[in-house]
């Protein structure tokens, strides 16, 4: 079924929405992230969903949510800049606990940096970027197929955790053209918000007691017959607000724990020839390309390296990155920013190894080269 | 060993050689069923900024997409010729538009250098100057020989609007035979 | 007959949260009670409010409901209206919350001229956060960030409104309840982004700074400087200043609605 097609990585993010059930978009434009409305706003009329240019990156992702709420799946995307503007909607998003996707093409920063340029330097902004204690869900694709079914994986962890889930894409990323077979979409696993089993009267938005962790959220096809209310204000179970100790302290970790309580479902990574190596890189993204390549060089030059990269990157592989401090000597941390995981796996090896690193926020991506000499210089 | 090709097209924003970088990429994806990438660099400035697109072909899928041992170079623009140069590999073929760019006896003692006006050419014989970008296709095809002429000429129709694909076919001719007079003009 | 309100109200969430004599309950009746004259059905109206005192208002109806962000009311109708376009999106705004810091959505909602009903509660302060200057504070009256008087000129909603391609634009106040009403009433019924300058009276926050802190002399403050347009039309400029013209505005059947223009569009994209 599959044929060889050339994209790049914002069209595939807007084919995989699409494949996804993605029926609402709303955006602002802004490099490098523009092809995805541009894309978006000629398939979407074709498959009768909605498309709005919006007067600025906050009513963008307030649109989203907004249709997110009416029953749509809804995504937005942008880039740095844009992302910074998106903060205050994408926190609504995780208190009124409505599925949202967001993609960040990451560019050079902060402000206006580098905008035609590759950086990976949004991580920390996706984990911590809107105010109040939160969980995130992010994913960060390393090529072009995987930006397509990671997309997919997004939009199910969105539906199914009823939160926010980012891509984070960046500048090489979104404009590398390249072959792709895109899988056939009768093969694809789509997750749907579960629907009210009960009558209207009977329907809580956050009846955690009744429908378990996540509740059912209605639908484009229930929604006019469910009546709720929602609010940015911390809620109880029906959707008004409330400042009950109790209540608050009970939805504030519930918040977290339906995530990190299914991190086996969440999670995603990849050991890359890790069996016998002497050496780990840890990369994710578009990095882990050139670190993928660094590691083929470096075995063939007797170097026994190997990779972890983390699919998921948010919430962090905590016990993965530990494990690997405790059972490796040498790791080389790479990221195409001054350092932003490396904050994490320093936390997570808890000093159990030597790390080293290749950063770099020069709006250039890093070379395999770069991480093969750093290998050379541990070793 | 498998067959692993990197190109780089640089150039001023707005002659063409993104496009010209895509259709090469999809020639080889779509009639020669291999792998590649095109990968565009492009300042703010979407017009007359520096721009460079990097290809590779190869017969496995390509990893790190940014070409770093660079088998083919072709430049229309000085600057862009003294800014992304570097990568190119010592023995590679080099192509500059020999109207805008001056090349350095050091560079030529390293590469296989050919040089050609191609802009003026596109301009004056093909008769438009938008044309610089398939001119440089075909000459760019029959220089390394990569692939057959016809599958990059498949891409180039692929690409290009039907009204304008008389203008190119001839522009794609052109090219071919320059690069093959110039050729011969080395004893190639 | 006499309109039941217990079909329109969360009853359980009474009594209002807001202070006695406040303009929010008046003009949040005039809205119920045209709707229940319309006859509309609760299922078929989404009502849609940002922050701020007036916007508490989403908690006490029985409709589809949700209480958004600062100034973010109009964007999230917006969605709402284009993946519902059969449903009555309603918004419920303060005078800060829709023309200071959701002013750019509230005017670009105009220009696309989608089938929102905006309903703005100007009562010339920022109330819940404790009295300070909005862009509709009068010029020279006091805020607690304007503790000498104000010196920022107002925008006239209703200019801004039109200008900005709103096609149904009326101005009433809290001193004529049934003529505000019926403004909502033509609004609520129009096709397209239809807006309602309400004045109202926040005795407390703006009235007790300038010496009105008594609900009904602030009400007849308003009926004071409130003048009907056909008056409006009879009087000088210099006799015009500081007085707010009500009346129907401005009206326009001609221009297509957003949602229209939306369907139109998906209709040729899957005919190409």
């Amino acid at each position: 079924m599959s044929k060889a097609q050339i994209m790049n990585g914002n069209e595939l993010v807007s084919e995989a929405a699409i494949a996804a059930g993605c029926r609402f978009y709303a955006g602002y434009p802004i490099t490098p992230s523009s092809e995805i409305p541009e894309h978006l706003s000629k398939r979407m009329p074709e498959v009768g969903g909605v498309f709005v240019q919006f007067e600025d990156e906050i009513a963008s992702c307030m649109a989203a949510v907004g249709a997110s709420y009416a029953g749509y799946k809804s995504m937005t995307a942008s880039s740095g800049p844009g992302i910074s503007l998106k903060q205050e909607a994408i926190g609504l998003a995780c208190m009124m606990e409505l599925p949202l996707v967001v993609v960040n093409v990451m560019r050079g920063g902060p402000s206006t940096g580098l905008p035609t340029r590759v950086s990976q330097a949004d991580l920390m902004q996706a984990r911590w970027g809107t105010h109040g204690d939160h969980m995130i869900i992010a994913v960060a694709p390393e090529t072009l197929l995987e930006t397509y079914t990671e997309t997919i994986r997004a939009f199910n962890m969105a539906e199914k955790y009823r939160t926010p889930v980012y891509i984070l894409t960046d500048a090489v990323l979104a404009h590398l053209n390249g072959r792709v077979e895109l899988p056939d979409p009768s093969t694809l696993e789509i997750i749907d918000r579960t629907q009210p089993s009960v009558p209207p009267e009977e329907y809580n938005p956050y009846d955690v007691e009744r429908f378990g962790e996540v509740p059912p959220l209605p639908n484009k096809e229930n929604f006019h017959d469910y009546r709720f209310h929602m609010t940015g204000l911390n809620k109880d179970k029906t959707g008004f607000p409330t400042v009950n100790k109790e209540a608050v302290e009970a939805d504030e970790e519930r918040m977290i724990t339906k995530i990190t309580g299914n991190i086996k479902d969440i999670e995603s990574f990849e050991y890359y020839k890790m069996d016998d190596a002497q050496l780990v890189i840890f990369a994710y993204g578009t990095n882990a390309a050139a670190a993928r390549v660094a590691v083929d060089e470096a075995r063939e030059a007797g170097i026994k390296a190997g990779m972890f990269r983390p699919i998921t990157v948010w919430p962090f592989p905590e016990k993965q990155v530990a494990e690997i401090g405790k059972n490796f000597d040498k790791m080389i941390v790479s990221e195409i920013n001054l350092g932003q995981m490396l904050y994490e796996v320093e936390r997570a090896t808890k000093g159990n190894i030597e790390i080293s690193t290749v950063l770099q926020a020069a709006g250039v991506p890093i070379r395999p080269q770069q991480i093969l000499d750093k290998m050379k210089e541990v070793l | 060993m498998a067959f692993h090709y990197e190109l780089r097209f640089a150039g001023i924003g707005g002659q063409g050689n993104m496009l010209a970088g895509a259709i090469i990429a999809e020639a080889a994806i779509f009639f020669e069923n291999k792998y590649a990438t095109q990968v565009p660099t492009y300042t703010s400035q979407v017009r007359g900024g520096p721009t460079k697109a990097d290809i590779i072909i190869s017969d496995e899928p390509i990893y790190f997409a940014e070409s770093t041992h660079i088998n083919f170079f072709l430049a229309l623009d000085q600057r862009t010729y003294n800014l992304y140069k570097g990568d190119t590999l010592d023995g590679a073929i080099v192509l500059v538009d020999s109207g805008l760019v001056e090349v350095p006896d050091e560079d030529r003692a390293k590469w296989d250098v050919y040089e050609y006006p191609i802009i003026r050419t596109a301009k004056y014989e093909v008769g438009n100057v938008i044309t610089a970008n398939i001119l440089s296709v075909g000459m760019t095809g029959e220089l390394t020989q990569i692939m057959s002429l016809d599958n990059i000429f498949k891409a180039v129709e692929k690409r290009v609007p039907p009204a304008f694909l008389e203008l190119n076919e001839k522009a794609f001719k052109m090219g071919v035979d320059i690069a093959k007079k110039l050729k011969a003009e080395k004893g190639k | 007959m006499a309109t039941d309100y217990s079909k329109y109200l969360r009853m359980e969430k009474l009594p209002l949260y807001w202070c006695p004599g406040c303009g929010n309950g008046t003009i949040l009746k005039a809205m119920i009670t045209a709707i229940d004259e319309l006859g509309w059905q609760n299922d078929d109206i989404m009502m849609v409010s940002g922050i701020g005192c007036s916007s508490r208002a989403t908690g006490y109806v029985d409709f589809h409901t949700i209480h958004t962000l600062h100034g973010r009311a109009v964007p999230v109708a917006t969605a709402i209206k284009m993946c519902h376009p059969d449903m009555h999106v309603i918004v419920f705004s303060g005078d800060g919350d829709s023309t200071a810091i959701g002013g750019n959505h509230f005017i670009h909602a105009c220009r696309r001229n989608i089938d929102l009903t905006v309903i703005i509660v100007d009562n010339w302060i920022y109330g819940m956060t404790g009295g300070q200057y909005s862009p509709l504070t009068p010029t020279g009256t006091k805020a607690s960030t304007m503790p000498r008087g104000n010196i920022d000129p107002n925008f006239d909603i209703a200019e801004l409104a039109k200008g900005a391609g709103a096609t149904f634009v009326a101005r009433s106040s809290v001193a004529d309840p049934m003529i505000l009403k019926n403004y909502i009433k033509k609004g609520l019924s129009h096709k397209g982004m239809s807006v309602i300058d309400a004045l109202s009276n926040c005795h407390i926050q703006w009235g007790r700074r300038n010496k009105y802190g008594d609900p009904v002399k602030l009400v007849d403050l308003i009926k004071e400087r409130t003048v009907t347009k056909a008056k409006a039309a009879k009087m000088s400029e210099e006799e015009l200043k500081g007085k707010y013209v009500t009346g129907i505005l401005y009206e326009d059947t001609a221009k297509k609605e957003y949602t229209q223009a939306y369907k139109e569009l998906v209709e040729k994209a899957q005919n190409e």
